[in-house]
């Protein structure tokens, strides 16, 4: 009788204590996003208030199925977040391995990757885009100078060429924190697994292919979980780097979306790219979750 | 953690520096240079004239002056940009390290039915695209007459601000041993008291790395502040940054030299830091 009332006491307790947190978020996070949704099935364009705001059914979802932009900067994201996120994995497993060995100013390394994760998204799109900025920038100059380039060029001028500005910036500032992911799960393989790898013969590459990997999956699956999402929703530093130029041409969804509501002021039609851009992270999510089987932490066990 | 010896690598002992090693450094020098050339280059043309920026870039500074950061904070009005950010990211934070701890208390203490859903509920809604609910907010705080203020800004930043700093506080609670508390409850103390005597001062350092990246995510936002102001008067830093505008040219010297001053506090903040901000990072994201 006593430890039930005990468990009643801690649920209450518990209950009322998350309470404010959890009021906050339902307040200002899922109310708007029901509200997002019932703004979607409505004619609402701000600019034209006469029009009043017609219940539309699915026309704007129909609209946007029959938009060629949607679908060209549908196809821009998953271009940006594929390409980005394989070489920032790539990138990051490498630095996560090299940073969970020990080594002179090893400290010094970890503080030095950390700092792009730190700064605003806008300041490292902005030093991005200097380097790559007008044929007398930098990175013509050092381009030349190791005889890559023939003759310096314009980035921005062209789809294929303002790519690569765009996917450095996101590599530079993300894989830092893709590989401290990595590196926490690095830290928590059992050594001894190597040192019977070892005594047993097997060369560092074998040690990578069939401990290290195999039991990093847990932790990459989360790294791409969480890449992946981010990388759907990238907004400030294609804003800032290309404007979704040339033309419309390097546009991702979230620019498209705030271009249709704060730019247009089509707040029916906006709202259902949100909804769309809201549905398509979601599946992504549920995917990984229950596709690949990750567990997120949380739990104790 | 800082002790954790490279897995042994037979065979290679004798052979002094094997290509192996010599390759992991040289691969990890050239990342590292990459890493630092963008504020290397970015400190170096803020200290350069306009005039020279694009003629012939060299990679050591020819003349240094000042000019641009006189500029961006005498006409340029930057102290504005940077107030506005210090007020939104820091009332934001404030507010949810109160609401905050508390929640992550009950999560990282207490038993109860239903703590696994909230626990996923508040990680779902750190994934949560931000774009999504732009256009609710902005109807909400236009027809409460909030759009271009201070707290038009605080209440969206909530939407990731809250549940990431549960989330990371909770996550470091749970690493405080529990001895002590346990102790407290067998003399009779209540949990009022096991929070504010025993778990409180024990969570200092866990509130003090939650605020440092609950404060480090609403300075760097962008998406919210661009959407829900209207002008230099209540724009923050990142907003500022974007939309500067020279009267003929990009007026890359002050750009750069404003984006180095939004960097410096941050950048402090993590060398500082680091290893704190690591653990409140990685603590709950990754488990074995």
């Amino acid at each position: 009788m006593r430890k039930i009332s005990r468990l009643g006491y801690e649920a209450r307790l518990g209950w009322s204590l998350v309470a404010p947190a959890l009021s906050v978020i339902a307040l200002i996070a899922i109310f708007p996003l029901g509200w997002t949704v019932w703004e979607s099935l409505h004619l609402h364009e701000l600019r034209m208030p006469w029009l009043g705001q017609p219940f539309v059914g699915l026309a704007n979802y129909v609209e946007i199925a029959k938009d060629p932009r949607f679908w060209a900067a549908l196809a821009h994201t998953a271009f940006f977040t594929v390409v980005s996120i394989s070489l920032e994995l790539l990138i990051g497993l490498f630095l996560a391995l090299a940073m969970n060995r020990a080594f002179r100013g090893r400290g010094f390394v970890r503080a030095a990757v950390l700092v792009p994760w730190a700064i605003p998204t806008v300041v490292a799109a902005l030093l991005w885009r200097f380097i790559f900025e007008s044929q007398g920038g930098i990175a013509n100059a050092l381009l030349v100078d190791v005889h890559v380039l023939k003759e310096p060029m314009v980035w921005f001028i062209e789809t294929s060429t303002a790519w690569v500005p765009v996917i450095l910036a996101d590599v530079w500032k993300t894989t830092p924190f893709v590989a401290l992911l990595l590196l926490a799960g690095l830290q928590n393989i059992d050594l001894s697994l190597y040192e019977a790898a070892a005594v047993d013969g097997a060369n560092a590459w074998w040690q990578l292919r069939h401990i290290t990997l195999p039991l990093l999956k847990p932790a990459i699956l989360v790294t791409l979980i969480f890449r992946t999402l981010d990388g759907f929703r990238v907004f400030d530093l294609i804003y800032v780097l290309t404007g979704g130029g040339p033309g419309t041409s390097t546009e991702p969804v979230a620019l498209y979306t705030f271009n249709a509501l704060l730019q247009n002021l089509r707040f029916g039609y906006g709202s259902a790219l949100s909804v769309v851009i809201f549905a398509i992270t979601f599946g992504l999510a549920l995917l990984y979750v229950r596709g690949l089987g990750v567990r997120l932490g949380g739990e104790e066990t | 953690m800082t002790s954790v010896a490279a897995p042994p690598r037979p065979r290679r002992r004798t052979a002094g520096i094997s290509w192996g090693a010599w390759l992991f450094g040289a691969a990890l020098v050239v990342l590292i240079l990459f890493t630092l050339f963008p504020f290397y280059w970015a400190i170096v043309a803020s200290l350069t004239p306009d005039a020279a920026l694009f003629r012939d870039p060299s990679l050591w500074p020819q003349q240094i002056i000042l000019d641009h950061y006189r500029a961006l904070f005498g006409e340029r009005d930057f102290i504005t940009p940077i107030r506005n950010s210090l007020i939104v990211a820091g009332t934001t934070t404030v507010f949810c390290l109160f609401v905050g701890t508390l929640a992550a208390y009950a999560l990282a203490r207490l038993e109860f039915k239903g703590k696994p859903l909230i626990m996923g509920f508040i990680l779902a809604v750190t994934m949560f695209p931000q774009i999504s609910i732009v256009s609710p907010l902005y109807l909400l705080l236009r027809s409460l007459h909030l759009i271009d203020t201070y707290p038009g800004l605080i209440m969206p930043y909530m939407t990731f601000a809250m549940p990431l700093t549960v989330w990371v506080l909770t996550g470091s609670i749970r690493q405080i041993p529990k001895d002590l508390e346990e102790a407290a409850h067998v003399d009779g103390a209540t949990r009022r008291q096991s929070f504010t005597k025993i778990l409180l001062p024990l969570a200092v350092p866990s509130l003090a790395t939650t605020g440092i990246l609950t404060f480090i995510y609403c300075w760097n936002e962008f998406l919210f502040a661009l959407s829900f102001t209207l002008g230099p008067e209540r724009q923050t830093v990142p907003v500022a940054i974007a939309l500067f505008r020279g009267m003929y040219q990009v007026p890359w010297g002050e750009i750069l030299a404003a984006a180095i001053v939004a960097t410096a506090p941050v950048a402090a903040l993590v060398l500082i830091f680091q290893r704190r901000i690591v653990q409140g990072l990685t603590a709950g994201a990754v488990k074995g």
